[in-house]
């Protein structure tokens, strides 16, 4: 046996506990591999279970760890760092649970939080230098930690019920779709829910980051004065909770 | 060629989030830390951060567990260039990783597998060594792994197969006593012919930690102290080493740093009994 089929087998004993795979390695061997696909199975849930606490409270440790075992099974770990391993589990729980809008935003609440986390560092806009800049020219530069998405459910509401231990309520969708960011401010994560003027206005800047774009759209979804409003009210709270981080 | 880097004959700790605040608030009698790579191969944030914080402290030790060193398929050259990076930055005393594999075909265990001992298995992980250390520009250290498995195929010792990968690649050697010690009683091997059969001058680092033993094999959990078989054979590892740099490792059942510090405590008194016990002889 060469040592690619040796690695090969161990994988097939590890992933689906081939019998024939173990046979190949080493009859004489069954009890310590059985060690070794405990440990990888349990290390598995154990990081799922780590990145996702809020989810595992709200699903519960029965139903959190059926969600876990199907996500191991279709899914085996492929990246260098077992960190990694959760950003695909909405995935998982869409196929599992279809009907439970509130569970996949959840998740993907708390898998942009752990991406957030490690994002690149971000410098600070110095607010000496705000007004020496041309407004009409500028270019606004979003923190690299930023993540968005549309959410229909009051998940955000869950979310922070979850993780303050106060009384949680009951799982609805929201009468009009908002969204919800979460990015860093300094080295601490942060998450909240934005309304739907606010969810399009950062989405747009994504193609188009002139200041002078997003003040242009807003006139047009709000009208004159209520548009240039709320785009100076947006870039104000942008540049204090650094979402925005920089303006070329 | 490689030669082993520089000793360290200090004494520390593996550096965990439990005790981070203790690490950046006061100062922690300890010669060096040990961080795990992979925790700090991140783009930024709190864990790049902290770790700055915590070198203006104390000088670092970088342990991985991901290099895969023995995987058929090769290195992973994005891992390669994201330790490289960290290497650069920190300059670390010592960058480390195991005799083991956990990559193939696309899948990654996230486990220190074990390797068969065989003339094959050497060849290709003293190619990858070569690799890594070109890679990153300095001698790595390589450490023994539990096992709990044996292969047919192997055809020389644990010991024999890590002497001649550190003669071939110029690499040092991690001494993990624990693993020894487990290795040792799950497949009916003499712990202190291991400990002999090592090449002494290659040795630069050593890790203490604790098992737990189910059904009839040890399991190398980190979650226990220390035990008294264990410090009986580092005691004679010392006493046939020399000065090395000591740590103590717990990944789980953390307890407070001064349960810690209190082992890594005995750790310096058995080496200066072996240290004294050196010089009289």
């Amino acid at each position: 046996m060469t040592l690619a089929e040796l690695q090969r087998d161990f994988r097939d004993w590890l992933t689906h506990a081939s019998p024939e795979a173990v046979q190949r390695l080493d009859p004489r061997a069954g009890m310590g591999m059985t060690v070794y696909q405990n440990n990888y199975r349990a290390q598995l849930v154990g990081v799922l279970e780590a990145s996702y606490p809020q989810l595992h409270a709200w699903l519960g440790s029965t139903l959190f760890l059926e969600a876990a075992i199907r996500h191991i099974d279709s899914r085996p770990p492929h990246g260098w760092t077992l960190d990694a391993y959760g950003a695909d589990f909405e995935a998982t729980l869409r196929g599992m649970l279809p009907d439970n809008p509130d569970v996949h935003e959840l998740a993907w609440m708390e898998w942009s939080l752990s991406e957030s986390f490690v994002a690149p560092d971000a410098t600070t806009l110095p607010g000496d230098q705000l007004a020496d800049i041309d407004w009409d020219l500028a270019r606004l530069q979003l923190a690299p930690s930023l993540r968005q998405r549309a959410v229909t459910t009051n998940a955000v509401d869950l979310w922070f019920a979850l993780q303050q231990e106060t009384d949680v309520p009951e799982s609805e969708m929201l009468g009009a779709p908002g969204g919800v960011v979460t990015w860093r401010q300094g080295y601490t994560c942060q998450l909240k829910p934005i309304d739907p003027v606010e969810h399009d206005a950062l989405l747009s800047l994504r193609d188009d980051p002139r200041f002078s774009a997003l003040c242009d759209a807003l006139v047009a979804r709000l009208g004159e004065d209520a548009g240039i409003a709320r785009a100076g009210e947006l870039l104000a709270s942008w540049i204090a909770a650094r979402i925005v981080t920089g303006v070329a | 060629m490689f030669t082993p880097p520089p000793t360290f004959a200090g004494f520390g700790l593996g550096l965990r989030k439990e005790h981070y605040r203790d690490f950046l608030e006061t100062d922690v009698p300890v010669d060096f830390v040990e961080v795990i790579s992979e925790n700090f191969m991140v783009d930024g944030g709190q864990p790049r951060h902290i770790l700055r914080q915590v070198l203006e402290r104390h000088p670092v030790a970088l342990h991985g567990v991901s290099m895969s060193i023995g995987s058929a398929d090769g290195l992973d050259h994005d891992y390669l260039r994201r330790l490289r990076a960290l290497v650069d930055e920190i300059q670390p005393l010592f960058v480390s990783d195991h005799l083991s594999w956990s990559r193939v075909a696309g899948f990654n265990s996230h486990d220190l597998l074990p390797l068969p001992y065989t003339k094959e298995a050497l060849e290709l992980v003293c190619r990858h060594i070569d690799m890594a250390q070109e890679a990153l520009g300095r001698s790595m250290l390589f450490e023994n792994p539990s096992s709990y498995v044996s292969f047919a195929e192997s055809d020389m010792t644990e010991w024999e197969f890590l002497a001649a990968m550190s003669r071939r690649t110029g690499c040092g050697l991690l001494l993990d006593v624990n693993n020894v010690y487990v290795s040792s009683r799950n497949h009916g091997l003499d712990a202190h012919a291991f400990l002999r059969g090592l090449p002494a001058d290659r040795v630069r680092q050593i890790h203490l930690a604790g098992h737990t033993e189910v059904t009839d094999l040890l399991i190398d959990t980190h979650d226990q102290p220390v035990c008294d078989d264990v410090w009986s054979l580092y005691a004679e590892a010392m006493s046939l080493l020399g000065p090395v740099a000591s740590m103590i490792e717990r990944d789980d059942a953390i307890p407070p740093l001064a349960e810690l510090l209190d082992e890594l405590a005995i750790a310096r008194c058995l080496s200066e009994r072996a240290r004294d016990l050196r010089e009289a002889a």
